[in-house]
């Protein structure tokens, strides 16, 4: 895992090419340990972040957010209201940051794509038949292709979690490089849904299976399931990327996603970001929160740091 | 970018220090002949003047301890006894962030350890103890055990009130008293625990605490009229007591010192290995008898390992123990520090490559870097001699038989760790390890449920669980 020689890198870019060698390469991964990863986590979230650093923590938090809205009900109003607040989260206060990203279904692409315009929020737009992912590969294909026609450039994508559970790891391979190439200039997030996966080891190799595929970056989950981003599956994801970028010299992102819902526990995350992976992760480029009520507690807790209050949520908008 | 964690230390509003303690004997404070200074490890501040019991005052409080043995503690049915044993634990629960402060203050170590393992460990140990009281019976030796009598309980400065519960509860429950001697460097929580026993409205005798140094240690494991000794502390003095009560006709316990192997295999999982490589050597600053203080590493993953474990170790938040963020605390008094120091630099001299992360040390106060040794044989002193600081050993292996053959050549036989993902390597190495403890993917876990003791010149007896009730029954 500590390998950077020109050698190792070729070596995994070879992987992709047989079932076999990718099977070998993945169940060849260390193992994690649950008990100990569980505690890690844990541990790390007994940190207490006050005044300066709680300041600095919010901020980064905020322009990490991943605005987020992936309902049935969603309309061109509602979404477009969205984008507004992504541009400006706090209207009261001109110095709060703007978020990270706007993630919406591809259908509500243009409409966030128009108030976006020349800003640097970025439009990320879920694809690929999400969340389940049960289409056929060219309607999975279609779908990204829409998504980026439209205006969108982050796209999040979900794995096949049957082919992935059933061993199938060449053609979950293949759909992720397929989609990446589909995405064009789009970056490419692939979302592992943690919560089918069910073992941290499966969420190594799955980690391991998107990144050696070109993901830029890897998501926990869709927000669709009941089990969604926990703190210890984001640390076995960090540790993947750490070690990914020890062998092959390219850096992946990290995308926690649902229920993270207040400013601790975004705070607890940004820990074990600085803990795990260090400061080149802690960045919006490199870290994001797919979040939706978030963003609200943030901007609470950003306005009760400044100004001594506590305002009650009447006065934050409403998504 | 840079994300620095702001100073936020624990309030130590929160506990009164009084500016000089007498000794707790039969239920009250009383004063001695001789006073000295205790201090806060971690900025040489003085933080209060105990009493050191001469011969006499260790008489006293045998003779207290005696007759509420027999008037009141001996005679009071079990199912009395463990009332006063919940009530303690509860109380200590209440008070245990003011118990935490004060631990912290006067051994050193972070506050998110006292408050995180030791408070939580010590109202365990009690309720735990407390539900045995009333069914010794059923304990496993015999119809109706009887109490031993008076117990002396010396204790060290690297867990002291945690120490003080797993030799007290056990004591209590089974119906005996005791004079308990908390380490020199930290009497306090000790002297505290002696103001929540009277909050308990525990029978005055029942719980006595005469603080002091070696000399009173050794007037209380020699005076007669005890009838049981539990020491935990040094292999040295460990051998004195043994000594000393040899033909007395007292029962002894005796927990001593360790230098236990942490042995991690190829197919190991290396984050948490790594993990428990750190909670091995570096909890507590190094200061537990049963730390990981060699690490055995297959020699076909040593250097993934060592990388790993440095990125971390230059994680390790070194300072101020009250401030919650706190890894790593201050050293516990000036002579264990020279005492390190010594080790250290023999390891160096001896040809082993110490390094440390770099790491920025206060100025005032005891304090070690965390350091490992690698290219250590097991010639080296650094592989052989407990250090009790934050120095870790590191030596290779290339198969499981040899990992066992490292691992049990050494004096000591307290505890060792086992990393694998493989269930068999695990019973197979657990089987042939001579260690009372082994630990398989994790290490330094406590569990009042668990016996805790060692093999060798890490002492005899176990203390803790069913088995801890033993030493304090005449069976």
């Amino acid at each position: 895992m500590t390998a950077t020689t020109t050698s190792a890198r070729s070596d995994l870019s070879e992987l992709g090419r047989s079932e076999t060698a990718l099977r070998t390469f993945l169940h060849g991964l260390p193992g994690v340990d649950q008990v100990g990863a569980e505690q890690r986590a844990a541990q790390l979230g007994t940190r207490s972040i006050k005044t300066t650093a709680k300041a600095q923590a919010i901020d980064l938090a905020i322009r990490m957010v991943d605005l987020t809205t992936l309902e049935g009900a969603d309309t061109p109003g509602k979404v477009r209201a969205l984008a507004a607040k992504a541009l400006r989260p706090d209207p009261a206060d001109p110095t709060c940051p703007h978020v990270g990203a706007v993630c919406v279904y591809p259908a509500m692409v243009p409409h966030v794509a128009e108030v976006l315009r020349g800003s640097a929020v970025h439009l990320a737009s879920v694809a690929t038949a999400f969340p389940s992912g049960q289409a056929p590969l060219d309607v999975k294909l279609a779908d990204t292709r829409a998504a980026v026609a439209a205006g969108a450039d982050e796209i999040d994508m979900v794995i096949n979690r049957g082919a992935f559970l059933a061993g199938r790891y060449q053609e979950v391979y293949d759909e992720i490089v397929a989609t990446k190439e589909a995405c064009g200039d789009a970056h490419l997030k692939v979302i592992l849904e943690t919560g089918e996966l069910a073992t941290y080891d499966n969420v190594r190799r799955a980690s391991w299976l998107a990144m050696l595929a070109g993901g830029d970056f890897i998501k926990t989950s869709t927000g669709k399931v009941p089990v969604a981003a926990t703190l210890p599956v984001t640390l076995v994801m960090l540790e993947a990327v750490r070690d990914f970028r020890a062998a092959t010299g390219r850096q992946v992102g990290v995308k926690p996603a649902g229920g993270i819902k207040n400013t601790k526990d975004a705070i607890k995350y940004l820990v074990m970001v600085n803990e795990t992976v260090g400061g080149d992760w802690l960045d919006p480029d490199w870290f994001r929160f797919g979040a939706s009520s978030l963003l609200n507690d943030l901007l609470m807790q950003r306005t009760k740091l400044t100004t001594g209050t506590y305002s009650g949520p009447d006065y934050f908008t409403l998504d | 970018m840079m994300f620095e964690y702001a100073p936020a230390p624990e309030s130590r509003a929160i506990v009164d220090i009084r500016s000089s303690y007498g000794l707790f004997i039969d239920g009250k404070f009383v004063d001695g002949e001789t006073l000295d200074k205790t201090v806060n490890p971690a900025t040489e501040e003085v933080l209060a003047e105990v009493t050191w019991a001469g011969t006499q005052d260790v008489d006293r409080a045998v003779r207290a301890a005696r007759k509420a043995y027999d008037k009141v503690w001996g005679p009071m049915p079990g199912r009395d006894r463990a009332k006063y044993l919940f009530r303690i634990a509860r109380i200590v629960q209440e008070r245990s962030r003011e118990l935490a402060v004060l631990e912290s203050l006067d051994n050193g170590k972070p506050i998110r350890e006292s408050r995180d393992v030791d408070l939580p460990l010590v109202a365990a140990h009690f309720f735990y103890y407390a539900g045995w009281a009333d069914k010794l019976p059923y304990a496993g030796f015999g119809a109706e055990p009887r109490p031993l009598g008076v117990a002396a309980q010396v204790i060290p400065w690297n867990f002291p009130l945690l120490m003080l519960a797993w030799k007290v509860a056990p004591a209590l429950a089974a119906g005996n008293t005791v004079v308990l001697k908390p380490a020199e460097t930290t009497p306090l929580t000790a002297l505290l625990f002696a103001e929540i026993c009277q909050q308990a409205d525990l029978p005055a005798g029942v719980v006595n605490i005469v603080t002091g140094a070696g000399d009173t240690g050794r007037a209380l494991v020699e005076h007669p009229g005890v009838d049981k000794v539990a020491f935990t502390g040094s292999t040295e003095v460990g051998k004195a007591i043994a000594r000393s009560v040899a033909g007395t006709g007292k029962k002894v316990t005796l927990e001593l010192g360790g230098k236990a192997a942490n042995i991690v295999y190829d197919d190991a999982p290396v984050d948490q290995a790594v993990e428990g490589i750190v909670n091995g050597i570096f909890f507590n600053q190094g200061h537990v008898c049963c730390a990981g203080s060699r690490l055995l590493v297959q020699e076909n993953v040593a250097e993934q390992v060592l990388d790993a474990l440095k990125r971390r170790m230059a994680l390790l938040r070194v300072g101020d123990p009250l401030d919650k963020n706190t890894d790593v605390g201050a050293i516990n008094s000036a002579a264990q520090l020279a005492r390190i120091r010594e080790l250290s630099d023999a390891g160096a001299a001896e040809g082993a490559q110490r390094w440390s992360p770099p790491c920025e040390l206060p100025e005032r106060g005891f304090w070690f870097a965390p350091t490992i040794f690698t290219g250590v044989t097991q010639a080296h002193r650094v592989a052989r001699e407990e250090i009790f600081g934050p120095v870790l050993s590191v030596l290779t292996f290339r198969t499981p038989a040899e990992a066992v053959e490292k691992a049990n050549n050494t004096p000591y036989g307290l505890s060792a760790g086992i990393w694998t993902d493989k269930g068999s390597r695990i019973l197979w190495t657990a089987d042939r390890l001579r260690a009372g403890v082994v630990w398989a993917n994790t290490f330094n876990k406590f569990d009042p449920t668990s016996p805790f003791g060692g093999y060798k010149e890490s002492g005899y007896g176990r203390e803790g669980g069913r088995h801890g009730l033993e030493a304090y029954l005449n069976v």
